[in-house]
C-alpha cells in the first residue's frame, strides 16, 4: 500500500514528466514554453504536498481569545514553510513565463514565426551571410 | 556601518536597479549604476579584508536570528567570489557607457542599466547568502535579468539564443529547487551551516542521493558544464560587448561556486568523493570538455563564438581542479576563477571596442586592424596570452597549480594533456594575432580609429591586472588557498 500512499509524489512526478516531454519534443516555442510551466508547476506541488499532514490544520494559534492553547492540549498543524516557499517560486514562475512570452512575440515580430525548425532555417541563413559578407 | 557590509552589498544594486528604469535619462541612470557597481565593490573589499583576518562573518538579515531569519555566512571562499563580481562590475560599467549608447536603442538604455544591477545583485546574492532556498531566488533574479540583456543584442539571434538560455537555464534552476526540496524534507533546515550538520548522519538515504543527483545536474547545467553548455556560445556570441564581458567573467564563475559549495561544504567531502566517487565523473567530463571545446574554436570564424567555446573550455579546467578534492586542486580552482574572469573580461572587453569601431567581430573584419587600433590589438594579444598560459600572466599561474594538483595525485597523463590542451589554445589565439598583425586590411577596417578612451581605460584595467597578478600571485594565490582550505573543512 506504500505506492498508494505515496500517490502525491506519483501527480508530481507525472506532471513533471509531462511538462519535461513537451518542453523537449515541441517544436512550437509557445508550446515548449507551456511545457516548462507545467514542469515548474509540479515543483510547486511536491513543496505544498510535503508540508501537510492529515488532519493537521493551519498554523495559526488555536484556544482562548488570548490565543494560548489549553494546558495539555495538542495542536496538529501543517508545516506553513514550504507553503511560504512556494510563493516565492509561483512569483519566479511567473516571471519566467512572462520573460518567455515576451521573447517568444519578439522572435515572431522579427522571424514571422513561432516554430523552431523554421527559425533555425533562418538563423542558418544568417550566419550563411555573415560568412559571405566578412 | 561596516557591521551592515553584508546587506549593503545586495541592497545597494538593488535600489540602483530600481532607480535606474525610474529615471528616464540614460546618462542619469547609467551614473546610478556605476554608483551602485562602485558601492558594491567597496563592500566586498571590506568583507575580503575582514574575512582575511580570519573571521568567519554571520549576519541576521532584518534582524531575525538564523534557523528562522536568512543568514549571510561570508568566509574566504565567498569573500573572494563577492570581489570577483563586484571587481568585473566596477570595470565594465564605465565600459558599458558608450559601447550600449553605440549598440542599443536610446530608449531602452534605462531598462538595460536596470536589468543590468538587478543582475549584479543577483549574482552577488547567490555568493552571499547562507540560506539554500535565498540560492535559487537570486539565481532567478541573476537569469532572468540575463535573458533580457542578452535578448538586448543588436542581432535578431539574439533572442533566439536568449530563448535558448531561458529554456535550459530554468529546468537547471528548477532542479536545484527539487533538489532543495528533497533536502529540507530530510533535514528540516534551509540553512545551509545547519545542512552541513545534519546531513552526515543521513548519508545512507535515498532521498539525501536523489537531492545530491539534482543539485549537481542542476548546477552543472547554469556553469555550462560539458555536455549541458549549449545554450553558453550563441548566448555570449549574440549579446551586447559590455553584457557579454560581464557575463563570461561572473555568471559561470558564481554557479562554480554554489556547486563547490554543495559538494564541500553541504554534503561534506566525505560523502561527494568518498562515497559517491564523484571525482571519477567529473574528471573524464572536464577533460572531454577542454579538449573537444579548444578543438570547435579553432574552426569559428566569429571570435566572440570562439571565445566563448573557450570558455567552456576553462570552466573544463576549473572543474578538473575541483575533481582532485585536494587542496592544491581547489586552490588551482578557485585561482582560476579569479583568473578566467580577470582575462575572459579583458578579452571581450577589447572585443567591444572592435565592435564599436568596426561594427563586427568577424575574423575577417579584424584583419590588418593591428596598425589602425594598436592599443587594443596589444589588450587583445595580451589578454590571449594570458589565456594560453603565458608565464607573467594569470593564465600561467592557475595552469601551474592545476598540473602540480595533477601530478600529486599521480595522473600525470591528465597534467600532460593541460600542457598539450594549452598549444591548442596558441592554435586559435595564433590565428586571430595573425589576421590582426598580418592580414591585409578590409575597407572597413582601414577606416577604423583607436577606440575612445572611455572604452581602452577599462579593457586595460583588466589587463594590467592580468600581468600584476600573474607576476605576484602572492595575494589571489593566498586568498585561494584560504578558500581551499575552507572548503575541505581545515583551519583556515
Amino acid at each position: 500500500m506504500e505506492v498508494l500512499g505515496l500517490f502525491n509524489y506519483w501527480v508530481v512526478i507525472f506532471l513533471m514528466m509531462v511538462g519535461f516531454y513537451a518542453l523537449i519534443s515541441r517544436g512550437n516555442l509557445v508550446k515548449k514554453v507551456i511545457g516548462l510551466n507545467i514542469f515548474q508547476t509540479s515543483v510547486i506541488i511536491f513543496y505544498v504536498s510535503t508540508g501537510k499532514i492529515a488532519g493537521g490544520t493551519a498554523p495559526i494559534l488555536i484556544g482562548d481569545d488570548h490565543g494560548v492553547a489549553e494546558a495539555g492540549a495538542e495542536v496538529l498543524y501543517s508545516n506553513p514553510l514550504p507553503h511560504v516557499l512556494m510563493l516565492t517560486a509561483i512569483v519566479v514562475g511567473v516571471a519566467t513565463m512572462a520573460m518567455a512570452l515576451a521573447l517568444v512575440v519578439r522572435i515572431r515580430e522579427t522571424y514571422g514565426t513561432v516554430e523552431d525548425d523554421e527559425i533555425q532555417e533562418q538563423v542558418l541563413a544568417d550566419e550563411a551571410v555573415e560568412g559571405a559578407r566578412a | 556601518m561596516s557591521a551592515h557590509l553584508p546587506a549593503i552589498q545586495i541592497v545597494v544594486p538593488l535600489l540602483a536597479a530600481a532607480l535606474c528604469v525610474l529615471v528616464p535619462w540614460k546618462r542619469v541612470s547609467w551614473g546610478i549604476a556605476f554608483a551602485g557597481s562602485v558601492t558594491a565593490f567597496f563592500a566586498a573589499i571590506g568583507l575580503l579584508s575582514r574575512v582575511l583576518d580570519g573571521e568567519e562573518i554571520r549576519y541576521a538579515l532584518g534582524g531575525w536570528a538564523a534557523p528562522w531569519g536568512i543568514e549571510y555566512r561570508i568566509d574566504a571562499v565567498n569573500a573572494l567570489v563577492l570581489l570577483i563580481v563586484a571587481g568585473i562590475g566596477v570595470v565594465v560599467t564605465p565600459f558599458a557607457l558608450k559601447s550600449v549608447e553605440r549598440e542599443l536603442d536610446g530608449r531602452r538604455i534605462p531598462l538595460f542599466y536596470g536589468a543590468w544591477m538587478l543582475c549584479l545583485c543577483g549574482l552577488l546574492g547567490i555568493a552571499i547568502t547562507g540560506d539554500a532556498f535565498n540560492i535559487f531566488v537570486f539565481l532567478e533574479i541573476s537569469s532572468l535579468s540575463a535573458y533580457a540583456l542578452i535578448a538586448m543584442g543588436s542581432d535578431r539571434r539574439a533572442l533566439v539564443s536568449a530563448f535558448r538560455y531561458l529554456i535550459m537555464g530554468s529546468v537547471g534552476a528548477s532542479f536545484i529547487v527539487i533538489g532543495i526540496g528533497l533536502l529540507y524534507v530530510e533535514t528540516g533546515t534551509l540553512n545551509l551551516a545547519d545542512l552541513a550538520e545534519r546531513l552526515p548522519a543521513l548519508h545512507g538515504e535515498r532521498t539525501v542521493l536523489v537531492a545530491f543527483a539534482f543539485l549537481t545536474v542542476g548546477t552543472s547545467l547554469k556553469l555550462a558544464l560539458f555536455p549541458l553548455h549549449l545554450w553558453l556560445p550563441n548566448a555570449y556570441t549574440f549579446a551586447p560587448s559590455a553584457v557579454t564581458a560581464f557575463l563570461a567573467a561572473t555568471a559561470t564563475k558564481v554557479a562554480v561556486y554554489v556547486l563547490l559549495r554543495f559538494f564541500f561544504t553541504v554534503f561534506g567531502t566525505a560523502y561527494s568523493f568518498e562515497q559517491l566517487r564523484l571525482g571519477v565523473w567529473l574528471l573524464p567530463l572536464a577533460l572531454v570538455a577542454i579538449f573537444t571545446m579548444s578543438l570547435v574554436a579553432i574552426f569559428q570564424g566569429n571570435v566572440k563564438r570562439m571565445l566563448a567555446y573557450s570558455s567552456v573550455a576553462q570552466i573544463g579546467y576549473i572543474i578538473l581542479g575541483v575533481s582532485f578534492a585536494s587542496v592544491t586542486g581547489l586552490t588551482a580552482a578557485t585561482l582560476h576563477l579569479f583568473n578566467h574572469a580577470l582575462m575572459k573580461g579583458a578579452l571581450f572587453l577589447a572585443l567591444g571596442c572592435v565592435m564599436y569601431r568596426v561594427g563586427s567581430v568577424h575574423i575577417d573584419a579584424l584583419r590588418g586592424l593591428g596598425r589602425r587600433m594598436p592599443w587594443t590589438m596589444a589588450a587583445f594579444t595580451a589578454g590571449g596570452l594570458s589565456l594560453i598560459g603565458v608565464p607573467l600572466t594569470v593564465g600561467f599561474v592557475s595552469k601551474w597549480f592545476l598540473v602540480l594538483g595533477a601530478l600529486e595525485q599521480g595522473m600525470w597523463p591528465v597534467a600532460a594533456l593541460v600542457l598539450v590542451t594549452s598549444t591548442m589554445a596558441v592554435v586559435y589565439i595564433w590565428r586571430v594575432v595573425e589576421a590582426i598583425y598580418f592580414g591585409e586590411p578590409s575597407p572597413r577596417a582601414e577606416s577604423a580609429t583607436e577606440a575612445p578612451l572611455s572604452l581602452l581605460v577599462p579593457t586595460w584595467a583588466l589587463i594590467v591586472a592580468n600581468l600584476y597578478f600573474g607576476i605576484d600571485a602572492t595575494l589571489t594565490t593566498s586568498v585561494a588557498g584560504q578558500a581551499a582550505r575552507t572548503l575541505l573543512g581545515g583551519a583556515p
